[in-house]
């Protein structure tokens, strides 16, 4: 099984692959192979038809032309089951484990261990604290899934894909809710897993990360096999140029400098999660806001909002003091805030973009019956300008790619003319053309004389956009950043409590 | 070629048909067929008008049921609450009796204290999911045993009779017609209406389906959710007041066995329509439709003698199973 060094070994691969959806091909012909042992990543823009590629190599869909082969034989799998039996494993993004049940449960979901009748449980328990351990992950396996920190949620994913003893395993986006540390973990876990002689793919937007492991890369642009080659002596920079066919050149737009008037000013507010925050907001400035997960950024934007109730302190709006118990008395207050959790919290994925894009204002449209023509000129002057790219307005908001989707929120919450707009984690999971795209919006939403706040974990997004910082730890405001201050040293050193510009 | 434009054409007509709306339109069709074929006085508009008079009191509560479960909720209550409300109205006005000979004030007011009791009864149920916390099918099972409970005691076991004066004036309002046309049916057409343009031409109509599709979204796209819960389960409460009172003069009488099953009912016609149980999706049109084919299964059984009577309920079932299947199937396909 080990994997010979001069003739690597293919485990998997594609030829040829096409696949059309009705009239619209999105897959024009892409070749793709997977060898024993290497880490294999796969990068392009959403809708450059990673996942199409990835669904068909799974198993998951069936290719409308080209050969799916495993071990140099033809395959066709009928089920993800029956490609799992063969050893291919895919890590979606989204997690998909039963919520309720617990982590042991989840683990060997489908291939419990048996003893005669009866359910092996203290085998199962100890092979899934195990696996969880190999990842340093210290979740219980006796606990609830719900119960877990998302982190926690991936590692279980990641320990049930080993539990299946998979040849070829597929890494969807796997970081994107991971610290630093617990990516370490899981890229040690690769490591290994990849010394054992299995071929895994890895699909990032965090070209960092893929520099850091990837042996080869695969770029597809617009459903097209752009090159593969190897990883080494390719930088970021390179990707990103590869991925997009273009320069980046002014990756961060130029922001003007914000007016000095204020226009939201935060006092001392407390409220779950959030410890006498306090920081302004100026006209036509953009305030990034760093913290570690968990930091209490988004519970006091949400506090902000009228989400969850302000236990004490002031929000003062252009200098008038006002208190929001609801979304709608913010939203008429014209503060607008963007969910950072756009599946769970942001769109209905079911419905079509359309009713999407005006449920924020449906007011404007509803006099008191509804308008559909204005509402649909509304939505398509409003798509245009912020270049969202769907097949039809009756497609469902599920079925755009992870940059659509931001843009079709942000298009929804502009719709209700904020002069304040809160943006948790404008670019997770969107690829780097959509990203510079969005970065433009909020430099133009600044220069409009509205003031942005921009929550983001990334921090050269933070310090690329910014024009001052504020950061968080533990629920309270350690510190307010401007000019040579904002850099990554000097906002970690703040975001992990080190230093506190406040008194405790 | 010919292959690559038909594979180009036929998602575009399959994409333009609404299949959840047609899916009961055609079953209703191919009722009326086999009804007519069965017997020759099945498409006599004398009988056409007694299946939608009959249609009527579970139409129009499940016109508020439609609401109801789009916005994610059920109420499994509107049996009792109709029986409860029947009983008051009735006790009411025998009441009343004694203290005026205005039989038309006595009506009157027996109709508003109708509505009065169906509207509160749905709030309460929307008050007790929404501040209590208490999920749907618990609160509505909870007031359904009140309800039933509460009329079983007003007529003390037995039957709450309405006055033979008072029920002479108000006996139109369920035998009476306007241009031929049976006053149930005409507050069925009316509820209908009114529900339609609710459900899909106003901002509330969306905010209804969008709780019921996800209840966070919602309330992050400035909804009040709690709001838009109780409401719907208001509309529900005054669709089974306006049922009530187009029920009362019927029978003239209210006791332990009005209107059981009405609920189930009520849930079978909005899902039959393609009203998704989970919410999220709501169709008036399909409600109206599946009231109709129940009506129908019962109406062409008594027409005919290939299947007993008995079996109504057996034939109501297969067909909402069969519906409801038929629609996941239409679903994975496009």
């Amino acid at each position: 099984m080990a994997p010979k060094t001069t003739h690597p070994t293919v485990l998997l691969s594609g030829t040829g692959l096409r696949k059309s959806y009705g009239p619209v091909e999105v897959l024009h012909g892409v070749d793709f192979e997977v060898r024993a042992g290497e880490v294999h990543a796969l990068l392009g823009e959403n809708g450059a038809g990673k996942s199409t590629l990835v669904k068909i190599l799974s198993g998951l869909v069936q290719p409308s032309e080209g050969m799916v082969a495993l071990d140099d034989k033809s395959v066709a799998f009928a089920t993800v089951a029956d490609a799992e039996n063969a050893g291919i494993v895919l890590i979606h993004q989204e997690f998909n484990l039963a919520e309720l049940r617990t982590v042991e449960e989840n683990i060997f979901l489908g291939r419990e261990r048996r003893k005669g009748l009866f359910l092996d449980k203290a085998a199962m328990r100890i092979e899934a604290r195990m696996l969880l351990d190999q990842l340093n992950c210290a979740a219980p396996v006796t606990a609830q899934v719900a119960s877990l920190p998302v982190a926690d949620k991936q590692m279980v994913e990641i320990a049930k894909a080993m539990s299946r003893k998979a040849r070829v395993l597929f890494l969807d986006e796997p970081t994107a809710v991971l610290t630093k540390a617990e990516t370490a973990s899981l890229f040690a876990l690769v490591a290994r897993l990849k010394a054992e002689g299995v071929g895994i793919v890895f699909i990032s937007h965090k070209l960092d990360e893929v520099e850091a492991i990837a042996d080869r890369i695969t770029v597809l642009r617009d459903g097209n096999h752009v090159t593969t080659v190897s990883a080494e002596g390719i930088s970021p920079d390179d990707m990103a140029r590869m991925m997009v066919g273009r320069e980046l050149s002014d990756f961060y737009p130029n922001i003007s400098a914000p007016s000095a008037e204020t226009l939201l000013e935060v006092k001392e507010v407390s409220a779950p999660g959030v410890r006498r925050a306090s920081f302004d907001l100026r006209r036509g400035e953009v305030l990034g806001f760093a913290g570690l997960q968990g930091a209490g950024r988004t519970a006091l934007m949400e506090a902000i909002i009228g989400l969850h109730a302000i236990e004490s302190g002031t929000l003062r709006l252009n200098g008038d003091a006002c208190t929001f118990d609801s979304v709608a008395k913010s939203k008429a207050s014209r503060i607008a805030y963007l969910t950072k959790d756009r599946k769970g919290k942001g769109l209905l994925l079911g419905n079509d973009l359309v009713w999407n894009f005006s449920l924020f204002a449906l007011d404007k449209f509803a006099t008191p019956f509804l308008d559909r023509k204005a509402e649909r000129a509304a939505y398509d002057a409003a798509t245009q300008a912020v270049d969202l790219r769907a097949g039809s307005p009756k497609m469902t908001a599920g079925s755009l790619s992870g940059g659509n989707q931001q843009k079709l929120l942000l298009a929804k919450i502009l719709e209700a003319n904020p002069q304040v707009i809160i943006i948790d984690e404008p670019t997770r999971g969107i690829d780097v053309g959509a990203k510079a795209q969005i970065y433009g919006f909020i430099a133009d939403l600044a220069a409009e004389g509205r003031g942005v706040i921009v929550l983001s974990s990334e921090l050269p997004e933070i310090i690329g956009l910014s024009h001052r910082v504020v950061v968080m730890h533990n629920g309270m405001v350690t510190g307010s950043l401007s000019g040579e201050d904002i850099n990554e040293e000097t906002i970690m050193r703040y975001a992990s409590g080190l230093v506190s510009e406040r008194a405790a | 070629m010919t292959d690559t434009t038909a594979r180009q054409t036929k998602p575009g007509l399959l994409a333009g048909l609404d299949w959840k709306l047609l899916g009961p339109l055609t079953a209703l069709v191919v009722l009326l067929i086999i009804g007519s074929l069965l017997n020759e006085n099945f498409l006599s508009s004398g009988n056409l008008l007694n299946i939608l008079t009959r249609s009527a009191f579970i139409g129009i509560i499940a016109i508020g049921a439609t609401f109801v479960i789009s916005s994610g909720g059920i109420d499994l209550s509107v049996g009792s609450m109709a029986a409860f409300t029947a009983g008051v109205m009735i006790m009411l006005m025998n009441w009343m009796l004694g203290m005026t000979d205005m039989i038309w004030l006595i009506v009157a007011v027996g109709i508003m204290a109708g509505a009065l009791i169906g509207s509160a009864a749905g709030w309460l149920n929307g008050i007790l999911i929404t501040r209590g916390g208490i999920e749907a099918f618990i609160v509505t099972l909870g007031t359904m045993g009140i309800y039933r409970s509460l009329v079983t005691y007003l007529a003390d076991g037995g039957t709450l009779s309405l006055d033979r004066e008072v029920r002479a004036l108000y006996r139109p309002v369920y035998y009476g017609d306007i241009f031929g046309l049976p006053i149930p049916v005409l507050f069925f057409a009316l509820a209908a209406i009114l529900g339609w343009i609710v459900l899909n031409n106003t901002a509330f109509g969306r905010h209804v389906q969008s709780v019921g599709a996800n209840e966070d979204v919602a309330r992050y796209s400035a909804i009040n959710t709690d709001r838009i819960k109780v409401y719907a389960f208001m509309i529900q409460g005054a669709c089974v007041a306006l049922a009530t009172i187009v029920y009362v003069p019927r029978l003239g009488s209210a006791s332990a066995t009005t209107g059981v099953l009405w609920e189930l009912e009520a849930i079978a016609a909005v899902i039959i329509g393609g009203t998704l149980l989970k919410g999220g999706y709501g169709r008036i049109g399909g409600t109206i439709a599946g009231a109709l084919i129940l009506t129908l299964i019962g109406n062409i059984l008594n027409l005919t003698d290939l299947i007993s009577n008995y079996l109504n309920g057996a034939v109501q079932g297969v067909i909402i199973i069969a519906a409801v299947f038929l629609q996941r199937g239409l679903r994975r396909k496009s």
